[in-house]
């Protein structure tokens, strides 16, 4: 191992590092602007050309702000929270290959951090050390709304990273093979939300509420808990809670494009590898978008209704949908390559029962 | 449940469409209703004279006791208004005046007129108080400002003729 491959790595790492670090500034902004605009109205537009320095009037405003920690707060865990929610948020960026590899300075530079041979259970790991952090500052902030933001939170991440990593199984099976790296190449011939547009959503279901986001913002709900595991910090600890959440959507948006939307895989992407993180950020922009859309329109779901929509609905699904591609793949080995069509079909058959007990159980009026 | 929530999400995406309603204010400023009731303008006539005669019946009908007004002898040397008497002080306070205009109703010589000035603000109590000469109508040439030396006999009547008004 030489120093050069030393240097490419540190590189590259922080290349990671500040884009999500500068990207979540402009998440931000996204956030804003487009939210003004779905609500007729126009978003920060005074700070810099386009209001496009908003954000950083935001982090200088949020470091100057004054730090309260609770006097009755665990101070250690309550310092030591952030850090920890921080910190994977970023980390686990490292195994998402943004491009195909490229050429500078005679060197081959692949366009990731590590291709990890198991970098998707690498990513359910480090994605679950994330809760422990909202638990940590909800538990040591020694505030009632705090604590319960928290227990919501392990609740619901429980649920749905189970459902998460079921769906995550399905691009594994489809890709064959645990690296992220393999699975974006084996997206050559089409994208698997083609193959598998349930799994797909299920996996867009289960992210935003894995990070918290409307309409399964249960442990921050303004309404009914104040801020959540978040009501005691301010500052910067409250920004890095924030910048957490919000590189944490940067994350699984790449990671949603990169299992089911094909990564940086585009047309041209071959002749000219620098296009790849171009595709990779226009998918980026648009799944964010989504998200963001999604904010505006639909309402927060009750908290008991989300724990039944985790357990009854979205994780019987989940099952039904590895299982249907796994039926699919063997039989388009085994015994015809056109039998793997049946996979969306019967997926999307599985998907449309799920919708009906929705509807069933919304229409009966003794909702449990 | 399909349904529901792409009926939730056109509905937002139908604001995107219609675009933002907002006015960006301090660039570009709506234009006041005939009847808004800005901030007090005191009138003159069309020949310079202040329409004011000094009669404290706008302080009178002030509820928020806002308004204060000493009045003064008018003489044929320094002549201010026509008619016996004029406004020597006049003042609103701005921060007890709650703009109902009652005081417009009150003036029998339509002196005092709401204007459509809304912005407003002082750093100080002390200026928040607008004197006459802050309130009063700027003068059209500089022949016509007040007081003058007028013909005798000529300004006797202090209250015009008047007429219905039409907004």
């Amino acid at each position: 191992m030489d120093w050069i491959l030393l240097l490419e790595w540190a590189i590259k790492s922080l290349v990671l590092i500040f884009t999500l670090l500068i990207g979540f500034g402009y998440l931000t902004y996204y956030e804003r602007r487009f939210l003004a605009r779905l609500q007729s109205r126009l978003g920060p537009n005074r700070a810099g050309p386009f209001g496009l320095m908003q954000w950083m009037a935001d982090a200088v405003k949020l470091i100057f702000k004054e730090e309260l920690t609770p006097k009755s707060a665990y101070k250690l865990v309550f310092f030591l929270a952030p850090v920890v929610t921080m910190v994977p948020s970023i980390v686990i960026a490292g195994v998402i290959p943004w491009g195909p590899p490229v050429t500078l300075f005679g060197r081959e530079i692949n366009q990731y951090i590590a291709d990890v041979n198991v970098g998707v259970i690498y990513l359910m790991s480090i994605a679950s050390i994330a809760v422990y952090g909202i638990v940590l500052a909800g538990w040591s902030s020694n505030n009632k709304y705090a604590m319960m933001g928290g227990l919501r939170s392990t609740a619901q991440m429980i649920s749905y990273e189970l459902t998460l990593g079921l769906a995550m199984i399905v691009a594994i099976l489809l890709g064959n093979s645990m690296s992220l790296v393999d699975i974006v190449e084996a997206q050559r011939n089409g994208w698997f939300f083609l193959v598998q547009p349930v799994g797909a959503a299920i996996f867009w279901v289960a992210t935003i509420a894995e990070v918290n986001r409307h309409p399964f913002d249960m442990p921050e709900a303004e309404q009914e808990i104040v801020a959540g595991y978040h009501t005691e910090y301010s500052g910067m600890k409250f920004a890095l809670f924030f910048m957490a959440e919000y590189q944490k959507m940067i994350v699984v948006s790449a990671i949603l494009a990169t299992l089911f939307f094909g990564g940086y895989l585009g047309p041209g992407v071959d002749q000219f590898p620098w296009l790849g993180p171009i595709y990779m950020f226009a998918k980026l922009v648009v799944l964010l978008g989504i998200m963001i859309w999604v904010r505006a329109s639909w309402p927060r779901i009750r908290y008991d209704r989300l724990m039944a929509f985790g357990w009854k609905v979205l994780l019987p699904l989940a099952l039904a949908v590895v299982f249907i591609t796994a039926a699919g793949i063997l039989m388009a080995q085994d015994v015809n390559p056109w039998l793997m069509w049946l996979t969306p079909i019967l997926s999307l058959v599985a998907g449309w029962i799920a919708v009906l007990t929705v509807n069933r159980a919304i229409r009966r009026k003794s909702y449990a | 449940m399909l349904r529901e929530l792409g009926r939730g999400l056109w509905t937002t995406f139908k604001m995107v469409i219609e675009g933002p309603v907002t006015t960006q204010y301090p660039e570009e400023k709506r234009p006041v209703r005939p009847r808004f009731r800005g901030r007090h303008v005191l009138n003159r006539y069309e020949n310079g004279l202040e329409k004011c005669i000094g009669c404290s019946l706008c302080a009178a009908a002030c509820p928020a006791d806002a308004i204060f007004v000493e009045s003064s002898e008018n003489t044929d040397e320094k002549r201010f208004s026509p008619g016996e008497r004029y406004a020597s002080t006049y003042e609103i306070n701005m921060l007890r005046c709650i703009y109902c205009g009652f005081c417009e109703d009150a003036c029998p010589t339509e002196a005092i007129v709401l204007g459509d000035n809304y912005e407003l603000s002082f750093t100080d109590r002390h200026d928040a108080i607008y004197t006459k000469e802050l309130l009063l109508q700027p003068v059209a040439s500089p022949d016509m400002t007040t007081p003058r030396k007028v013909e005798p006999g000529m300004y006797t009547r202090s209250v015009p003729e008047m007429k219905n008004p039409s907004d």
